[in-house]
């Protein structure tokens, strides 16, 4: 079995047993990326050198018998939307091209302590801001799964990383769905932890009341390893919670979900999802009523309205947040001839640096916020972020966890969306709601839907800081769905199939 | 109420980025469909309900007041787009009359 294909807790003990070393391990995956990483368009930076070198440093301190963290020496991807001091950070953004950090954000100082090593920076949407990976400056990632289909946004080179077996883990940002939904077309798992409960420190910022990193694996238990070295109270973030980490672990351990009060949230589902999807989370479900759960249906009437809310909050944060590139203390300057003033310039750089989806989002917050409108669109839309988090409250009196698809449909086309941003909007129906309300949600695999044989994702939604309930139903799922995806190379446009022809 | 491209680039102007007539006629039609559909959260709730603006119900977050090295002068500088003297140099920013 090649290294690459393995779980990164398999990995973790074969290094602790000393079976394999850490560079081992490090360099088979950076062959990886060198062999497939053409095709896929995963990471915008390959940090190789460095990344030997810390894994070389790793495999001495465990030669001379110190204690290291349970994940020391495997490799992990990391979205390019944090800072790693040395290694370039774009976002996925022209503005921002050749920038490197002199600061280390605190989720990939976490690796580093875990002794995690960093393999590189994952592309996505350009700031975070997409469904599918194309608004990236850099170029689209391609979904393993079917190569002319995307991957998920804005994380999608985060999954893609996990699917193409490039990284046996990945880190990503959740601000409407980017760590879930391209969890869910790719076949991996993503986690959205509480709102708090991970660092924003050195996450470059897209909507800073919305934000949130998580884990991105292959496994429950590989997200759940990676959520517990990257999670709990930073003082550099004055919204981190001052709260032990839940038990995640041990949840992914348990996978023990008898007498685990499951809601169906009636309003996710219906018109506008397809019928693989519906189909594979009907049965999800229902092996979970079969293992012990009970199924209860809920309602949630108001989250109907939370992508209109959505996209009220989110752009109007993004408005000011991205006021910081001006081009005057770092990123891209254009124009600047000695004639232009430093507002002519500012203007000039934005409007080459920024593309269209920044821009719409920009000017649509610049709208919402103006004097006039404020009332009626930024706080109506403060409103109905307060009725969905009572929704949320109600439904969570008669159940542990809301369950849902994770996105309507399977992995779109390329280029399907891209002229059209209100449904690609659509792809973050149902994972919105849990970053308006701030609680937890992952997504987890449950099969390829049987019209296109694409991977389907199972959303699991959890109170504030029950972020263990989101791995005790996703490792149930796992067992209760084993060899659920089969083989990466069943597709025609497959990643496999590729490499086969080769 | 459609979005013209006029009320585009006047907004565009606001957040200081320079728009094409292209792009102000790409854009404008899109804003307008994305505006007109975000519009129904006038719809819903009432005067009753209270804005939330945050999930988290803080208050005044402290932290002990330590002192701690800033970054190095340098670092810093050698991102920027252009540095004179140990500082930012940047394009003028007063007008020619000023």
């Amino acid at each position: 079995m090649s290294l690459t294909t393995r779980s990164a807790a398999e990995l973790a003990g074969l290094l602790s047993r000393r079976e394999v070393s850490a560079e081992e391990v490090t360099a088979a995956h950076l062959d990886r990326i060198a062999a497939v990483d053409g095709d896929v368009h995963a990471f915008l930076y390959v940090d190789g050198d460095r990344a030997l070198s810390l894994a070389k440093t790793i495999d001495a301190r465990r030669a001379a018998g110190e204690k290291l963290g349970p994940l020391a020496g495997v490799p992990v991807g990391v979205k390019d939307v944090f800072t790693y001091a040395g290694a370039p950070t774009t976002c996925g953004s022209r503005i921002l091209e050749g920038w490197i950090p002199p600061y280390t954000s605190t989720i990939v100082q976490r690796l580093l302590d875990g002794g995690m090593i960093p393999l590189g920076k994952t592309n996505m949407d350009e700031f975070a801001m997409g469904s599918s990976t194309e608004n990236s400056g850099y170029g689209a990632t391609h979904n393993p799964w079917d190569l002319d289909r995307i991957p998920g946004g804005s994380g999608g080179g985060s999954a893609a990383a996990l699917a193409a077996y490039e990284a046996p883990l990945t880190v990503g940002s959740d601000t409407g769905g980017s760590i879930r939904q391209p969890a869910s077309v790719t076949g991996t798992v993503g986690i959205k932890p509480t709102y708090g409960g991970t660092s924003r420190y050195g996450l470059v910022a897209m909507a800073s009341s919305l934000d949130t990193p998580g884990p991105c694996g292959r496994t429950v238990l590989d997200a759940a390893l990676l959520h517990e070295a990257i999670a709990g109270y930073d003082a550099r973030d004055s919204t981190s919670i001052d709260a032990p980490v839940p038990d995640v672990v041990g949840a992914a351990s348990s996978a023990d979900v008898r007498g685990m009060r499951i809601g169906v949230v009636r309003e996710l589902g219906g018109e506008g999802y397809a019928p693989g999807v519906e189909q594979r989370f009907d049965e999800a479900v229902a092996l979970l009523q079969d293992a012990g759960a009970e199924v209860v249906e809920v309602s949630c009437p108001h989250f109907e309205y939370a992508l209109a809310a959505y996209y009220l909050i989110m752009p109007s944060e993004v408005s000011s947040n991205l006021a910081r590139f001006d081009a005057m203390r770092y990123g891209l300057r254009i124009g600047d001839d000695g004639t232009r003033s430093a507002e002519e310039v500012m203007a000039l750089t934005r409007g080459q640096g920024f593309g269209d989806e920044v821009k719409r989002r920009i000017i649509i917050g610049t709208y919402a916020l103006s004097s006039g409108y404020y009332d009626a669109y930024y706080g109506s839309a403060q409103k109905v972020r307060t009725l969905i988090t009572r929704d949320f409250d109600k439904a969570f009196e008669v159940a542990d966890v809301l369950v849902s698809p994770t996105t309507p449909t399977t992995a779109f086309r390329m280029g399907e969306r891209v002229d059209d941003p209100l449904s690609m909007y659509k792809a973050d129906l149902c994972t919105i709601p849990s970053n308006l309300a701030g609680n937890c949600a992952g997504s987890f695999p449950v099969g390829l839907a049987p019209e296109d044989g694409l991977p389907v994702g199972f959303q699991v939604m959890a109170p504030p800081l029950a972020d263990d309930r989101l791995y005790r139903v996703g490792a149930a799922l796992e067992r209760l769905l084993p060899n659920q995806l089969g083989a990466l190379g069943a597709l025609p446009g497959s990643l496999a199939a590729k490499e086969a022809v080769r | 109420m459609a979005l013209t491209p006029d009320d585009v680039a006047r907004l565009a102007g606001l957040a200081r980025i320079d728009l094409s007539d292209a792009e102000l006629a790409r854009l404008a039609p899109q804003l307008d469909v994305i505006l007109q559909s975000v519009a129904q959260v006038t719809e819903v709730a009432g005067e009753d309900v209270p804005a939330t603006s945050h999930a988290l119900h803080l208050v005044n977050v402290f932290r002990t007041d330590v002192v701690t090295p800033s970054l190095p002068v340098e670092a810093v500088l050698a991102m920027a787009p252009h540095a004179e003297d140990n500082r930012f140099a940047v394009p003028r920013i007063l007008g020619e009359e000023e």
